[in-house]
Parts: structure tokens; sequence; C-alpha cells
């Protein structure tokens, strides 16, 4: 490696990798240096234009297969820090570049109507911390670089879920919990660590894979797994580690929520699917008995969480709940440990991080023309507001699963995993826990249309800056349904590379770069 | 024209008409008038199809790819043509008696209405010329959410709670079953086309064949099988043109089509017949024919009693297909266009006595034949259609059913049919009879004729004059579907 550390002439494009997370992370302080209403707005948005072009590049490079990796500074790893890019996380990098880009434009106005001027800039230098967290979280290939990162988009988003506290003073308490939380979640992911680097004394995920290989039957491995699992767990609201969800995206300002729902959790997800199959062995999670306890997990949240979902009359708190149920597909299609299976969990994180985002930005809609989320205070408002409504529909229905949407991709190939594995009685599982996301659509769809629109709102369609990135997330909703070559091809790249254990970490980089 | 085209044509004109409605929704006539511009050359499309290839199979023309092995693609075959020509072809009738049913009852949100409409008939005709089984479960959906603002368009409490039952059996058991036994056929023969014989030979045995067809069958709630029946008289809530063409026609005909479908080119009548898979479904078919039309006459409202008949006449066509013989299916296919024509009548006749005389009860309508003589006689050849009487269409697809019933063996089938017949009597006749015998009690002088208006009372005239014509015509039909059973001409 060090003969290669001694190319000059590196293009723009070989330092894509860093650029990924730099260019938002150098957005943040400057919005605060600035110190400027006007050029807040304008910094994070170009910030976030360009973060989403450095991951449309990368996954551009990767989607077929292979991987990059970059040196920080040029310190060849394991002893310096690694970026290592692949098809999984290039996936999950377009997914939060994507949604960050897409959500900004809408949080103009929202964020101008729902939280007080002199808090704007320092909104969006946060926001853009919160985008550097999670971008670095999935793309480093460094074990504690991971709960780096991982810190600084949390302790960013207690601060954006607070910035609710103008609106429902609870988003104070809501916020308390998640730090309260989060931070449980992530000392268990460091204990974690610990206890691998203890065992292995390397950082670097393909060394550590290596080393762990090695040891054998090794206790001290096994209850670091437990602890990286129970933490990231926590992260990604996994049934029963779920309890700061709902209050959390429901008093966080509806942009703030729109931007967490589709990214924060599917950042975790991709990191316990990281580290169960590249740094552990598929054996070795299959011997400590993990995808039967999480199979478990994700079925019970399936039902119970979406039952709870069936009985909201909060329009936010309903998705938060259908959140935490589809959280649970996810981690069944890990716990199927089948080529499909991994397909499932990489495309629906994806396909359901567009879908929710649709939605909540359709909530913040909502919420500027009738200042609440409430079945009955936004009655009738589908009348009123035909864009918004219809993006409703459409969202909802990539909620269920109907054919011609994203949600119906992702769990076909949830329920072909199903079969595959001879679990039949499986398949019918999802698709009854499917009936209730059919109940608890239909009652907001028909909160939205049946009823005469509440006059103590504001008749008005949204503005145009909230529509167009709604309709840009609920047309690829629809896109996405038809069109699978990006989602679904990225997804079994991703799978496949996954399933190969650490062999799919070990190979040689198709590019390497530092 | 190219049969390619057309066949976009038929679905595209109807979506056309949809946007049309939305688009001129302040300007009546306007909107009507190109509805039905659209409506008569979506069925001269259709009519054009039939004579390019006749009764022959084309060959699939695929729109895209979703993922390898899964395309949304469409061809001619006879079934599906038959199905596009009754919907497409009673889509003009029942618009026009839609306009004169809306305007003269002065019902609201007629933009809306004639839009979803469309829309129905659009994701209709998709149905039709589905080439594989992924995008006729496409077109599927789509059908139930364009017609959930049908049902729901009264906006009353009552309205609503009929369409929360409709949407949620509908969407419910697709989703939970027919889409599970979609994947499921998937992941066994790695395709979905549609192909004669079948996919699934060889590929499945056992118990799991009964197991993966009940999930068809009871997937499939649009073709209103026991237990999965209640959103049809839960849908009367509708307007009577709705009823008549979507709970006649186009949705329910839609689900006892994709049954047929099922069963002769996923499944395969042969692998049917020799795995007695379907023997239990026939089973539940006669009990659902018996105990349907046992319910329909206890029913006073016309229209509820019209869908439990409806209940009842589908399950002739589940019960042609769970025979697994060429007789069996032939007999289905050919009710699917003569129950429609009969049952299109029969509901247009009850909208007809709304209009005029706003009376939905059975019980009301002493009388009302002397007051309204070509609405009652339209109802009484509709009714004996229905029945299975000659010279009306419905004879022979009865025949034809009985026939397939001694082919496969079970002459019980053959009882069945005959008492499902009585029952229609006991049923359908009585309202006739009421109508022209009984004085009205309250009203004793006959005000004289006093029918709907024109526009409301032709168009079942002119149904049940098919009615006739389709007799006579019977023998065509079956030859037309004859390549359905696998027979060579």
């Amino acid at each position: 490696m060090s003969s290669e550390a001694q190319h000059v002439a590196l293009s723009l494009q070989d330092h894509l990798p860093v650029l990924q997370v730099l260019i938002p992370f150098l957005a943040g302080p400057l919005i605060v240096l600035l110190g400027s209403r006007t050029l807040a707005w304008p910094v994070a948005f170009i910030a976030s234009f360009a973060a989403f072009v450095c991951s449309g590049l990368l996954l551009s490079q990767v989607m077929n297969g292979g991987f990059i990796s970059y040196h920080i500074g040029g310190w060849a790893p394991p002893l310096g820090i690694e970026y290592r890019v692949d098809a999984a996380n290039a996936l999950v990098l377009l997914l939060i570049s994507g949604i960050s880009t897409v959500v900004l434009p809408f949080a103009k106005p929202s964020v101008a109507d729902e939280i007080p001027q002199r808090h704007h800039t320092l909104f969006y230098a946060t926001f853009m911390l919160c985008l550097t967290g999670l971008l670095g979280v999935v793309i480093t290939g460094d074990a504690f670089n991971v709960f780096v990162f991982l810190e600084i988009s949390s302790l960013s988003t207690y601060v954006l879920v607070a910035k609710g506290a103008s609106k429902d003073r609870r988003a104070l308490s809501a916020a308390y919990d998640y730090l309260i939380m989060g931070t449980i979640g992530a000392t268990f992911f460091v204990i974690g660590l610990g206890l691998l680097y203890m065992a292995t004394g390397t950082l670097n995920m393909a060394d550590m894979a290596d080393r762990i290989a090695a040891l054998g039957t090794n206790r001290t491995v096994q209850a670091g797994f437990a602890f990286i699992i129970i933490g990231m767990g926590l992260k990604a609201a996994m049934f029963p580690l779920h309890h700061w969800l709902p209050n959390a995206y429901n008093y966080a300002p509806s942009a703030v929520t729109a931007f967490l729902a589709a990214t924060a959790t599917k950042a975790a997800i991709y990191v316990m699917l990281r580290f169960m199959f590249s740094v552990f062995q598929p054996d070795f999670v299959l011997d400590m008995g993990a995808t039967w306890i999480i199979g478990l997990l994700a079925v019970i949240a399936m039902f119970v969480a979406s039952f709870i979902a069936v009985f909201q009359n909060n329009f936010k708190r309903m998705l938060a709940y259908s959140s935490i149920a589809q959280i649970g597909y996810m981690l069944l299609g890990i716990s199927m440990f089948n080529l499909n299976g991994l397909t499932a969990t990489m495309v629906h994180l994806f396909n359901h991080g567009i879908t929710k985002a649709a939605l909540f930005m359709a909530v913040g809609a909502l919420v500027l023309r009738t200042g609440t989320t409430f079945y009955d205070r936004i009655a009738g408002m589908g009348r009123v507001m035909p864009f918004t409504g219809a993006a409703v529909v459409v969202g909802g229905l990539s909620l269920i699963g109907v054919p011609g949407t994203a949600g119906f991709i992702s769990k076909w190939v949830l329920v072909q995993a199903a079969f595959d594995n001879g679990w039949w009685w499986m398949a019918l599982a999802i698709m009854a826990s499917s009936l209730l996301a059919v109940i608890y659509v239909w009652r907001i769809v028909e909160a939205l249309y049946l009823h005469a629109p509440n006059p103590e709102a504001e008749h008005q369609e949204a503005p145009l800056m909230m529509l167009g990135p709604i309709w840009i997330m609920a047309g690829a909703c629809v896109w996405f349904g038809f069109d699978t070559e990006l989602t679904l091809g990225t997804a079994r790249t991703a799978a496949e590379a996954l399933l190969a254990g650490s062999a799919g970490m070990a190979e040689i980089p198709t590019a390497a770069m530092h | 024209m190219d049969t390619n085209t057309l066949i976009f044509l038929a679905m595209l004109l109807p979506t056309l008409a949809m946007f049309g409605n939305m688009g001129f929704h302040n300007k009546p006539d306007l909107r009507d008038g190109f509805t039905f511009i659209c409506a008569v050359l979506t069925f001269t499309s259709v009519v054009a199809i039939l004579s390019n290839v006749g009764n022959a199979t084309t060959e699939e023309i695929s729109l895209f790819e979703v993922f390898p092995g899964l395309d949304i693609a469409f061809n001619v075959e006879p079934l599906g043509l038959l199905f596009a020509l009754v919907a497409s072809g009673l889509w003009i009738v029942t618009h026009v008696y839609g306009l004169g049913y809306m305007r003269s009852n002065n019902e609201s949100h007629h933009a809306r209405f004639f839009a979803c409409f469309s829309g129905a008939i659009a994701s209709a005709i998709g149905i039709a010329f589905a080439a594989n089984m992924f995008t006729l479960f496409l077109f599927y959906e789509i059908l139930t959410i364009s017609t959930y603002p049908l049902v729901a368009h009264k906006g009353t409490p009552e309205a609503i709670r009929g369409a929360r039952i409709y949407l949620g059996v509908l969407i419910g058991s697709s989703i939970a079953l027919q889409l599970t036994a979609v994947i499921w056929t998937y992941t066994l023969a790695g395709t979905l086309d549609f192909t004669q014989g079948g996919i699934l030979e060889g590929k499945v045995s056992g118990v799991l064949v009964p197991i993966l067809l009940g999930l068809y069958a009871f997937g499939i709630g649009k073709a209103a099988l026991m237990p999965f029946h209640k959103w049809l008289p839960a849908a009367m809530v509708a307007p009577t043109p709705v009823s008549a063409l979507l709970h006649a026609v186009a949705v329910v005909k839609a689900g006892v089509f994709t049954m047929l479908k099922v069963g002769i080119y996923i499944f395969g009548i042969d692998f049917l017949a020799e795995t007695g898979a379907s023997e239990w479904l026939m089973w539940l078919a006669a009990y659902s024919i018996i105990a349907a039309s046992v319910i329909a006459m206890q029913q006073d409202n016309l229209k509820k009693r019209l869908a439990y008949s409806t209940v009842s006449q589908l399950s002739y066509i589940t019960l042609g297909m769970a025979l697994a013989t060429q007789m069996g299916v032939l007999g289905g296919g050919m009710h699917i266009a003569m129950h429609a024509v009969g049952k299109i009548t029969l509901f247009m006749c009850a909208g007809a006595i709304y209009v005029a005389t706003h009376k939905t009860e059975i019980s009301q309508m002493q009388g009302l034949g002397r007051v309204m003589p070509i609405t009652f006689a339209a109802f009484l050849i509709g009714a004996l259609s229905i029945i299975g009487l000659p010279p009306l269409g419905g004879s022979w697809s009865k025949w034809l059913l009985m026939v397939g019933a001694a082919d496969a063996g079970h002459q019980i089938m053959i009882g069945v049919l005959m008492l499902s017949s009585l029952l229609n009597v006991a049923y359908l006749l009585p309202i006739v009879g009421r109508g022209f015998f009984l004085k009205d009690a309250t009203n004793n002088a006959v005000v004289g004729i006093r029918e709907a208006p024109l526009l409301v009372w032709l168009p079942p005239a002119l149904t049940a004059v098919g009615c006739v014509i389709m007799f006579f015509y019977a023998g065509h039909i079956q030859a037309f579907l004859m390549p359905i059973t696998g027979v060579v001409r």
C-alpha cells in the first residue's frame, strides 16, 4: 500500500468518499460563521445537493459489485481510518443524501412556520451536522469511527427534536427521552466495541473480521456481539426498544421528522447488517441464535406496532408506529438469512425511506394549514388540498404494499424469501400484517376525504416549495414500484456481498484511494 | 389498425375519459359528450381487435420488465376478449343510463363520479388483456381503488360504512391471500405467464395444491365466493348505475374472470382434474349458490336482493372452473356474458323504479308494473334470463354447466343448478307479479303510465332485447370460446 501512497495526481473523483462526509461537515460551521439567516438555507441546500451528487457517483461505481477503499490522510488501514464503499452502503448513502436534498426545500416554508426566526441559522447548521453524522456512520470502515459519527448524528438529532418546543413544549421531554435512550444505545455499542477491541486488538472492520474468524468460539466476542446488536437495535427502534420513537417523531418539527424517519433508523439497520455479516461471520450469527430472536421480535413488531397504529388519532403518531412495524419487516428479512431476505431488507430500507419521507412531508403541509395533526382537525383537508391529499394516498398505498408502488416490491421479495425457506405460514403472516396497514392507512384517507373540511383551518393548497418535494417523493414511490433496476439490482448485489461474510470484505478493492 | 395499438387504445381511451371528466368538470355537456365518444371508441377498438384476431391467442407484448421474469405484458385470448367486449359494450349503455339517472336524481359530484367510472373501465380492460398474473393483479387492485369513491359517493355514514366493508374485504383478501398465492406461484414456477395447460403441473403436489387453489379462490374477493361475499351487498349503497355496471359487470366479472384464468392458465384444467384439488371448491361453490339464493329470498330491498342473486350467480362460474371439465369451463366463460347482460337489465330497472318513484323496497312496489310497463317488462325478461329459461341467453350457459357437471361425474351438481333455478324463480318473479297483479294499497286509482325519463328506461329495454338476441347467438360464443379448453378447432 505504501507504494500507492506516492501517487500524487489524484483527481477530485478519487476523493469522493471523503468529500461525501466533508462537505456537509464543513457546511455546518460555515453556516454558523456566516451567521446570516438568508444565507443559511442556500448553503445547507448546496452542501446537501453536493453530497447527493457524491453518493450518486459513488453508487454508479459500485452498484455492480466491488468496493472502494479510501484511506483518510493517506494512512493505511488498519492503523489509519478507512472509508469503504460498496453496494450496500452506497445505496444507504444515496437514500440519506437524497432525502436530505429533497427535504431541505420543504423545510424552508415549514421551518419558517414552526420554528422561531432566531433559531433558523442554528437549525440548518444542526441539520448539516446530523446529515454528516448519518453519512459518516454509513460510509466508514472503521468500527470506532462508526461510534464517533453515531454520536455526532445523535447529539444533533436531540437538538433538532427539541426545536419542536416552540410549538409544543412536550418536544423537550421527548428529546430528553430520546437522549437517554440514545445514549444507552450508544453506550451499549461502545461497550461491545471495547470487548471486540480487547479480543482482537484492532478497530478496522475488515481486519477485525479476519481476527474474529481466527479466534473461534470466544466469550468476549460473543458478548461484544450481543452488546452491539442491542445498542444498534435501540437506535433502529427494534421492538421492544422502540419507546423513544413515537414521541420523538411526534413532537419534532415536521421537516425533522420527515428527514429522521427516512434516514436515522435506516442507518442503524445498515450498521447492524454490516456488523452481523461482514465483521462477524454469517455462521457466527447463526450459532448465536440471533436470527430466531430478531425474527421473533420482528414478527411481534409487525403486528403489535401496526395494531397500535390502527388506534391512533394523530397522523404523525400513527406514522411513527407504522415505522416501528415496517422496521419489523426489515429485521424479518435479516432473520430469513437467505439472499432474498437480505435483498428485501436492503430494498425495503430504501423504499420505506422514500415512502415515509413523502408521508411525513405531507403531514408537514397539513400542519402548515391546520396547525395540528389530529384526525378530527385535519378532517376533510384532502378536498381543499387535493395534491397533498393525493400524495397521502400514494404514500399510504406504498405503505400497504399495493402493486405499482415501491412498497410492493419490498413485500414481494420478502414473501419470496419466506417461500425460499419453506415458511409459507410466515408468508401468510407477512400479508396478514399488511391488512393492519390497510386499516390504519384507510382511517387517515377517510379522515382526509369523507368529512367536511375543518372550518378553522386555512383552506388553501400547500405552497409549491412544499408540494414539489412531497411529489418528488410520492412520484419516487410509484417510479420505484416499476423500475427496480436501481433499487432491487443494487440491493441484490449488496445482499450477495453481505452473505459472503468477511470474504465480501477482504477481496481486492476495485479502487484504492487515499 | 395493428392489434397491439388497439389494445393500448382500448385502455387509453377510458383513461382519457377519466382525465376529460376531471378537466371539464365545470362543463357538464362537453364532459358527458366526451365520455360518450370515448366509450363508443373504446368499444370500437375492442370490436376491431375481434375482427383482427378472432379467437386466436396473440403473442404477448411486454410494456416493461419490473424485474426478471416479472413484466407488465398484454395479449389477446378469447376469454379476455369476451370480457373486454362485455365491459366496453355495456359501458356505452350504462353511461347513457348514468347520465339520465344522475341528472334526474339530482346527485352531486357528477365529474368525480364519471371520472372514477371511466377509470374502473380502463382497469377492467387492463384485466381482460393481461398476459400474466402480475399484470392482472396490478389492474385488479387499481379497479378496487378506483371504484371505492363510487361506493362512498353519497358520503352518508351508511355509504361510508358500506365503502369501508367494500374496500376492507377486497383489498384485504387480495393482499393477504391472492398476493401470497401469486408470489408462491412465482417461486414455484419461475413465471406468471398465462399458458395453455397451466404452469404448475409437476411443480407442486399433494395437499399444497388445494391450499394454493384456496389462496386464489378466497383471495379473489371480487368473485364473492362465500364467506367473502359481504362486500357485494354492502356496496349496494352506491348509486344504481354503479351497481349496474360495476357490480353486475366490471368488478364482479373481473373476479370470476380471474378465477377462470387461474383455473385454466395457471393450474390447467387437466392438472386440476388429475389432482382433484378443486373438488372442495366445487362443493363450496354449490353451497354458495344455494345459500345466497336463500338469503336473497329474505331481502325486501330490491338492490340487496339482486346483490345476493349476483353472489349466487357468480358461484356458477366458480363452479364451472372447479368442475375442471371442458364444458364446465366453457359454461363458466359464457355465463360471464349471459349473466352480465341479464343482471345489468335488472339493476337498471331497479334504478328506473327509484328515479320514477323513489321506492327501494319490494313490498312498496305493488301495482307499479301498470305505471311503468316497459321497465317491468324488461325486468321480467332479465329475470327469466337469470333463471335460465329459453329463449333467453342465460339458458345456454346453465345448460353447458350441467353438461360439464355430468362430464365430471358429479350429477348432484345438476341437481344444485336446478334447485338454484327454482329459487331464482321464487325470488325474482314475485317482484314482477307484485308489480303487475297486485293493487297499490294506499293509492287505488291507477295514475296511468308514468315511466322514468327516456335515458333511464331505454337502456334496460335495450339490454333486455340483448338477452333475447344472445339466445340465438350462443353457439357463436361457444365456438368462439372453444380454444380456452385446449381443443384445437
